[in-house]
């Protein structure tokens, strides 16, 4: 037991140390301007998708649920961050203040919206829980495409009908315009700070699997009677990572806001939310440093393949499609194999999935 | 009289939707793999058609039929080539590999048609009905469309219950295994099913056309996603399941948008979805399934 | 066991090398605007693009040519616009390529898919090109976000079609070759109270997108200065422009006999089939993104009988640029341009004439183009006559000014109202 412990501990050091060791060296590259605008510029998205990944893969591979509806957590926390950041611009001058505490509005709010769609569908399984997720992030957009929120002397105004109905007072502003999103979002987030970011997600969601409730929920995903039988409380475990992943996602939403100057609801949608599926079943259900590899590599990749203009997104469903044959199939996996010997005992559990599959 | 021609356009709404959802249950309930292309062969499906009728001047029997042989062709290869090779991987894998081949699909077509909407012509071309002084109209699309839908669900309910290859299906979607041990062709039988599923995938993309009549890349994705979640509110593998879900989807949808707000109708869609399957965690037709313990 | 975590280390390596190696790629290429003008090669477009091209010696001559890049949607739902500016800006670049007039401009095209974040990665991959004017980008929301990285760094920037507002605000490097929103929005509520189009009005627009949200406000608001009547307002959004019968009923029982359609064309083909259907008739307004309906591929122009709009642009204008760019670009493209086409080809010809008039070079900074280009574009002498407008001026806001021209769809063509 005890060496097993240590093993999973070791792991996770790696992980920290994987993480520090690629922030000092793209660090150093900035520092000495060797580094491409293009790169530099998907720093913190890049961050921001580990984030989504790692948080993820907290419930669908350590709690073995199937969520279609991730990026609408991400949704939830990056607008009410982008508001508590435009309307404490004056109580809170510093930046990085400014920044940390909309993270944390943005964590909490997500937190809540993921503790008000868990309680009730958590019950569900299988593909039944992915279709509620998927239906909660629609709604969540379908929302966010109606809703006005503004700022003045006075406070917040919020109004589902349209920008002149809130009313705002002289000097106001309009922070989030119904389908126009929110626009001038200030820019506060950095590379530093979504370091600092994935370091957290990292420190949570390791330690939460190291734990003893880590225990408990993996039990149910290996056998839930089993782990019913066995006095573990179902709804109380799944409900702890199921939130704990909404709200990791909602802090990477906040931070994903601000990098940019508008925001919208359709960036929220079903299709983000299935990006970050492909980023952690790529990665490994359950395996949180490939997670982190594949939310990098699949970030970037998509601009690298820039140069197959018009060919891009057909190249890249193409690479999607083999990468999942080779990591899945046997036969491939052994002719592979046979042409890089070294890889032999790699490749398994670098894809298939230490996670039990989600339908039952 | 506004109610009735509401609840009309529902039902004729709701008829593409369950369409769609029965290849999706079709699917799902033999291979047990969510199809999430299949909203992609739709629009390939719609595509074939147009080119048939607009570029080849075929009439619209022969289109509907090259259209239905050309995307059984494109099902099978896709399982043959994408699917098969991940029989046995985990069921997240192959959705996986599903969504790139939606991706794949959906950019080939761009390259291939181009971005601009194509105006479908309607392949049913006859006049509505017009009921009460013209108060309450019918499209014949939509008489066309519940027709078809009734007459595929029943015709897949006769299939998969009676004839030798449809019990050859249930006896794959109870178990795999044991089917083999029975001298079921796993393989084959799954491939039949993507052919059958992908020839209803060409039907719906010609009637999904016909009635709301823009071809573009990114036809078939919306309505797959209304389509899956109309399979699941049925009851996901139940074939009657899938098709009440979808028309029931489409009245909602219409008395939403009609009774409380344009604005928020897809949340309305959504929330009922959630409320039934809180109340019926299985949809409403589906089997409660028994757990071993 | 030992094996997996060599493996994941190995992994792990390779993703560092791999974050070097793009970095370390482009470093023989002068990352920074500044410098890349004097170094620019004579590669293609897409070759110089790719990081690869770093090992390419730059060229001792002097750059031949002002490199401008274009960001818009070339995949995804909204591809129809971006790949007609993209075309229509083309064949703006190729005619001036060809007048030998001195000034040469070396094209790039990114695609966004319609997407903030992947429009930043596209303006980006163009910084690292060495672009020095921008010609973008084509959607709003995409718009706003590289408007602000562009307005930080200095770099000139001139949109064909983003129309809101929120792209120009406070950025003066950022210019508009469309009508803002408000203006169309105004723009149309006068018209139809001017010609006494309608008394009674509906609109139906699209409550999930910038463009139709922005003209509605407006013209609500101005409707009711004007004295019309709206009264039915409904909306759809793009995962349920497919069914209209409710939107449609609506208008019919509130007794519309004028419907306002601040949307796009594919829609409008869908309502208006729809409506026939229904048998209702009512007169049919719409805005710029009405135009193209008469192109669509296969559709009935007799629905769009009578249908007005306020556009910039006509395909089937006879005067004699626009029926030569008509002419080149469906032999190219085999498809009609539409106003975002016009718009682009268009913005490529005004920054080509305020270059001559400001004097700029190949070899001058992204930064110093950009504060002669804002000079030249706000100079009060500087008017532009293109396909979509003529004496067109710009104000020091970026907005342009240019008077929008009434059609109605007569025969299935346009005609002057």
């Amino acid at each position: 037991m005890a060496k097993r412990l240590s093993k999973a501990s070791l792991n996770g050091f790696l992980n920290y140390g994987l993480v520090i060791l690629a922030f000092l060296v793209v660090e150093m590259m900035r520092s000495s301007g060797q580094i491409s605008n293009s790169l530099n510029g998907q720093l913190v998205p890049i961050c921001a998708y580990v984030c989504m990944a790692v948080s993820l893969n907290l419930t669908v591979g350590v709690l073995g649920e199937l969520s279609l509806g991730h990026a609408g957590f991400m949704g939830v926390g990056a607008f009410s961050g982008v508001v508590a950041a435009v309307s404490l611009t004056n109580i809170i001058p510093s930046n990085g203040l400014r920044l940390l505490l909309s993270i944390l509005i943005g964590g909490l709010l997500a937190g809540a919206a993921g503790f008000l769609v868990g309680v009730p569908v958590l019950r569900l399984r299988g593909d039944y829980l992915a279709i509620v997720t998927l239906a909660f992030g629609e709604i969540i957009k379908n929302i966010v495409n109606c809703l006005y929120i503004g700022v003045d002397s006075a406070g917040l105004h919020v109004s589902m009908t349209n920008s002149t109905a809130l009313g705002l007072a002289e000097g106001g502003k309009v922070i989030m315009n119904g389908p126009m999103g929110a626009t001038g979002v200030p820019k506060l987030s950095s590379f530093t700070a979504g370091f600092l970011l994935v370091l957290f997600t990292l420190f949570i969601v390791q330690n939460l699997v190291q734990s003893r409730a880590g225990r408990a929920i993996m039990a149910i995903r290996d056998n839930r009677i089993a782990a019913e039988s066995v006095g573990i409380g179902i709804t109380r475990y799944k409900l702890t990572a199921f939130i704990t992943s909404a709200m990791l996602a909602g802090m990477s939403g906040a931070l994903f806001a601000m990098n940019y100057s508008t925001i919208v609801a359709k960036k929220f949608d079903f299709n983000t939310s299935i990006l970050v599926l492909v980023f952690v079943v790529l990665g490994g259900m359950g395996n949180i440093r490939g997670s982190i590899i594949a939310a990098t590599v699949l970030t970037i990749l998509p601009e690298m393949l820039r140069a197959f203009s018009d060919y891009r997104m057909l190249v890249y469903a193409i690479v999607l499609i083999v990468i999942m044959l080779a990591t899945n199939n046997q036969k491939f996996r052994s002719l592979l194999s046979r042409a890089l010997p070294h890889l032999r005992e790699g490749l398994p559990a670098h894809a298939a999935g230490k996670g039990g599959s989600t339908h039952e | 009289m506004t109610f009735l021609s509401y609840l009309i356009n529902g039902i004729s709404l709701g008829s593409v939707y369950a369409i769609i959802a029965l290849g999706y249950t079709m699917v799902y309930g033999i291979a047990k793999m969510l199809n999430f292309a299949h909203g992609d062969v739709i629009m390939v499906g719609g595509y074939i058609a147009f080119c048939a009728t607009s570029y080849l001047g075929l009439p619209s029997i022969a289109a509907v039929l090259l259209s239905m042989a050309v995307c059984t062709v494109l099902g099978v290869t896709i399982e043959g080539l994408a699917y098969r090779p991940l029989r046995s991987a985990p069921s997240l894998a192959v959705l996986i590999t599903a969504i790139g081949v939606s991706y794949f699909l959906q950019n080939a077509a761009l390259l291939i048609w181009g971005s601009a909407p194509k105006s479908f012509p309607s392949l049913v071309g006859l006049e509505p009905l017009r009921l009460f002084d013209g108060q309450l109209v019918i499209t014949s699309e939509a008489v066309v469309t519940v027709i078809a839908c009734i007459v595929i669900m029943v015709a897949l309910t006769l299939f998969t219950g009676e004839t030798k290859m449809g019990k050859a299906m249930r006896a794959v979607s109870e178990d795999k295994g044991a089917a083999q041990l029975m001298g079921i062709n796993v393989n084959h039988t799954i491939s039949i099913t993507f052919a059958i599923g992908s020839a209803l995938a060409a039907i719906a993309g010609v009637l999904l056309c016909s009635a709301y009549p823009v071809l573009l890349p990114t036809t078939g994705s919306m309505p797959g996603i209304k389509a899956f979640t109309a399979a699941v509110f049925g009851g996901i593998g139940s074939i009657p399941g899938a098709m009440i879900g979808g028309i029931l989807l489409g009245i909602i949808e219409i008395f939403g948008k009609a009774y409380i707000s344009t604005q928020l109708s897809d949340a309305i869609v959504f929330s009922v979805l959630i409320i039934v399957l809180l109340v019926k965690p299985t949809g409403l037709l589906g089997k409660a399934v028994n757990e071993k313990v | 066991m030992m094996k997996t975590k060599l493996l994941s280390i190995l992994l792990a390596l390779s993703m560092v090398a791999a974050l070097a190696g793009c970095g370390g790629a482009s470093s023989s290429a002068p990352a920074s605007s500044s410098a890349s003008a004097s170094s620019s090669t004579s590669a293609s477009s897409q070759e110089a693009a790719s990081s690869e091209s770093g090992d390419a010696a730059p060229e001792s001559s002097s750059a031949t040519a002002i490199k401008i890049g274009f960001i818009g949607p070339l995949t995804g739902g909204a591809a129809i616009y971006g790949n007609a500016a993209k075309n229509g800006a083309q064949i703006a670049i190729d005619e001036i390529n060809a007048l030998d007039s001195g000034i040469q401009f070396e094209f790039n095209p990114q695609d966004d898919e319609h997407d903030a974040e992947k429009s930043v990665n596209a303006y980006n991959i163009l910084k690292d090109w060495g672009m020095q004017i921008l010609c973008g980008t084509v959607t709003t929301n995409p718009c706003i976000a590289v408007g602000a990285e562009s307005y930080a760094d200095r770099i000139f920037t001139l949109t064909p079609s983003a129309s809101s507002t929120a792209v120009i605000e406070g950025k003066d490097n950022v210019f508009q070759m469309c009508f803002t929103d408000p203006n169309q929005g105004v723009a149309s509520a006068q018209y139809i109270a001017e010609q006494q189009l309608g008394s009674k009005i509906a609109v139906i627009y699209n409550n999930a997108d910038a463009y139709s949200t922005g003209i509605y406000e407006k013209f609500a608001s101005e409707a009711a200065n004007q004295g019309l009547e709206i009264v039915s307002t409904t909306t759809f959004t793009d995962d349920t422009a497919t069914d209209f019968s409710v939107q449609l009923t609506d208008a019919k029982n509130a007794g519309a006999d004028l419907l306002f359609l601040p949307i796009y064309y594919t829609p409008a083909s869908l309502i208006l089939t729809q409506a026939q259907s229904m048998g209702y008739s009512p007169k049919v307004f719409g805005v710029d993104g009405m135009d193209g309906i008469l192109t669509l591929e296969n559709f009935d122009t007799t629905l769009a009988e009578g249908v007005m709009l306020l556009t910039p642009f006509a395909a089937d204008a006879t005067d004699e640029r626009t029926v030569s760019f008509v002419q080149k670009y469906t032999e190219q493209f085999n498809e009609t341009p539409n106003q975002f086409a016009a718009d682009a080809y268009d913005c490529i010809y005004a920054i080509y004439e305020a270059c001559q008039k400001a004097g700029i070079t190949p070899d001058q900074s992204a930064a110093d183009i950009c504060e002669k280009m804002i000079a030249a574009f706000t100079a009060e002498d500087f008017t532009f006559n293109g396909l979509t407008g003529e004496g067109m001026t710009w104000s020091t806001t970026g907005e342009v000014s240019k008077a929008p021209k009434g059609m109605v769809i007569q025969n299935g063509a346009y005609t002057g109202m």
